[in-house]
């Protein structure tokens, strides 16, 4: 077996993943928090004020990445949720499971700050065009998938009811978007106009792409926070679990 | 009738299923009953204006609908899984998504057709105006299978769990926005004189895909329930 | 600093959001961390438990 799939294969294992991703873990965090720093360092201090929405536009460093995140955790979920179902692999499951509060918690962020932005800006609070509705709609899918997964007694189980249901989700969120555009376009008269970062000056630009690089990271640190934590649970009966769990001088990470 | 073949076997779950309903008859008016109070609430909250009314009639005819289908979902394997009936049907060497299909269209005609046919009355309750009836009960029979096929998916997930109502309608409502804009649209637009057509076009091709898939998708989602 | 505070007028908008973006991933932060604990606890008691029963013989 060559070595990529035997790399692959170790690492599909949960006692491997859980020792690797404890090393990660802590590093993903501490790199998530210095470049969200910079970036905002970047954002709020260095970067002038917009000729048309002077200070407020700086709500953009924290909504567009969380609003990127908030797709990307889905698609994440949604591959994890595929390889889950197609082929069983434990730790897709749990991958899968453990992104949807992450990705939640980012489009809960991107909805709040979202409002709070369009209401000196447009001068409402929200609007039901295509991007929002798609955004809420998004909001309720995960609200779905972390509620299917709880709703089950058995873990391997509830996690494949709840993957089925994030992969139906998938192909949802596109027909929502298209749907509630042409609504908005049959109610004519009713739309704001959206602000829309079209040319962006590069002092603005820097900022946002370090902040939507620490949101990536910090998802994958806080991904593996919580699959490590689902492992221990689902592995108890097994060895290396409660190895883990002897109360050594360090019990807590 | 042959005994063993699959035709017979999606007869035989079909006329079982309206046996059972038949016996319960006064049981398939709720739905309608539950609509008919939503469509009474309505006026006494907004106000009795006609116009006003008018202009939102083909909107709240839908969400009632909607909703009372939604309360009506529960009922599709319910009894089936109480008994172990419903584990027979999945065990059983026919194609589940065929007879799956069986049981959705004795589900549907039993809890939809029903409200199409008081939908006039709810209509026109809510003075719509009678040139956008026709448009109504057009996509509601394009829109209440549409939704009865993708609540069968979301129902074969929570089959089983005894207090699965809001977890159900957290499930279906991301699927059953898209039919309602549609379905609504088309009255909204045969309502103010726009042509309407489109929109029931794609609730006739979304219905036209989930005639095939879903059925298709319950059987997967069964599977997993009930293993 | 009264300046950058004031946000040209918009504080309380921009201010808001950060806030929500903070307290909402602190949230994100500290959940599994509780969950862990609540999870090595339980093992430790069951582990606890499964040790002891060898010395009680079934009768």
């Amino acid at each position: 077996m060559n070595t990529l799939t035997l790399w692959f294969h170790k690492f599909g294992s949960p006692p491997t993943f859980y020792r690797v991703s404890g090393l990660l873990t802590p590093w993903l965090y501490a790199a998530a928090l210095v470049f969200a720093a910079i970036g905002l360092y970047g954002g709020l201090v260095l970067a002038p004020p917009d000729y048309q929405q002077s200070d407020a536009y700086r709500i953009i460093f924290v909504h567009v990445p969380c609003a990127w995140m908030s797709l990307f955790a889905y698609f994440f979920m949604a591959v994890n949720a595929f390889i889950a179902l197609v082929w069983r692999i434990k730790i897709s499951e749990t991958l899968a499971m453990a992104s949807a509060p992450v990705g939640a918690a980012f489009t809960a962020i991107t909805l709040a700050t979202g409002a709070i932005w369009g209401k000196p800006m447009w001068g409402t609070w929200w609007t039901w065009d295509a991007r929002l509705t798609s955004e809420l709609v998004l909001l309720f899918l995960y609200l779905g998938v972390i509620g299917l997964y709880h709703a089950i007694e058995d873990r391997r189980q509830a996690a494949r009811a709840a993957a089925f249901l994030a992969l139906i989700g998938v192909v949802n969120v596109p027909i929502v978007h298209f749907s509630v555009k042409w609504w908005n376009t049959l109610h004519q008269g009713s739309t704001v106009r959206l602000f829309g970062p079209s040319a962006i000056d590069s002092s603005m630009l820097w900022p946002l792409l370090l902040l939507a690089l620490a949101t990536h990271i910090w998802f994958f640190a806080s991904l593996f926070a919580r699959a490590r934590v689902s492992l221990l649970e689902l592995e108890s009966g097994k060895d290396w679990a409660r190895a883990d769990a002897l109360p050594t001088g360090a019990a807590h990470e | 009738m042959r005994y063993g073949t699959t035709a017979s076997a999606c007869a035989a779950v079909i006329r079982r299923d309206l046996l059972l309903t038949w016996r319960r008859r006064g049981d398939a008016l709720n739905p309608v009953l539950f609509a008919l109070i939503v469509v009474v609430l309505f006026p006494l909250a907004l106000g009795p204006e006609p116009n006003q009314l008018a202009r939102i009639a083909a909107g709240i005819v839908f969400v009632a609908i909607l909703i009372a289908g939604l309360l009506a979902l529960d009922t599709l394997f319910r009894a089936d899984y109480d008994d172990g009936t419903l584990e027979q049907l999945v065990l059983s060497p026919h194609p589940l998504p065929l007879l799956l299909a069986g049981k959705i269209f004795v589900h549907w005609l039993t809890t939809a057709v029903p409200l199409i046919l008081a939908a006039p009355l709810l209509a026109g309750m809510l003075f719509l105006p009678r040139s956008v009836l026709p448009v109504l009960l057009c996509a509601l029979a394009l829109a209440t299978p549409l939704l009865s096929l993708l609540g069968a998916v979301c129902v074969a997930l929570t089959v089983g769990m005894r207090r699965s109502g809001m977890l159900l309608a957290l499930l279906v409502l991301p699927l059953y926005v898209p039919v309602l804009i549609f379905a609504a649209g088309a009255c909204e637009a045969a309502q103010a004189g726009l042509p309407f057509i489109a929109p029931l076009l794609w609730l006739g091709a979304a219905l036209a895909m989930a005639l095939v898939l879903a059925p298709l998708a319950c059987a997967a989602a069964l599977r997993i329930s009930i293993s | 600093m009264n300046e950058f505070l004031a946000m040209g007028g918009y504080g309380a908008y921009v201010w808001s959001s950060y806030a929500i973006f903070f307290i909402v991933l602190l949230i994100d932060f500290l959940a599994p961390r509780l969950q862990r604990r609540r999870v090595l606890a339980e093992l430790r008691g069951r582990m606890k438990r499964q040790r002891k029963q060898p010395e009680n013989p079934p009768t």
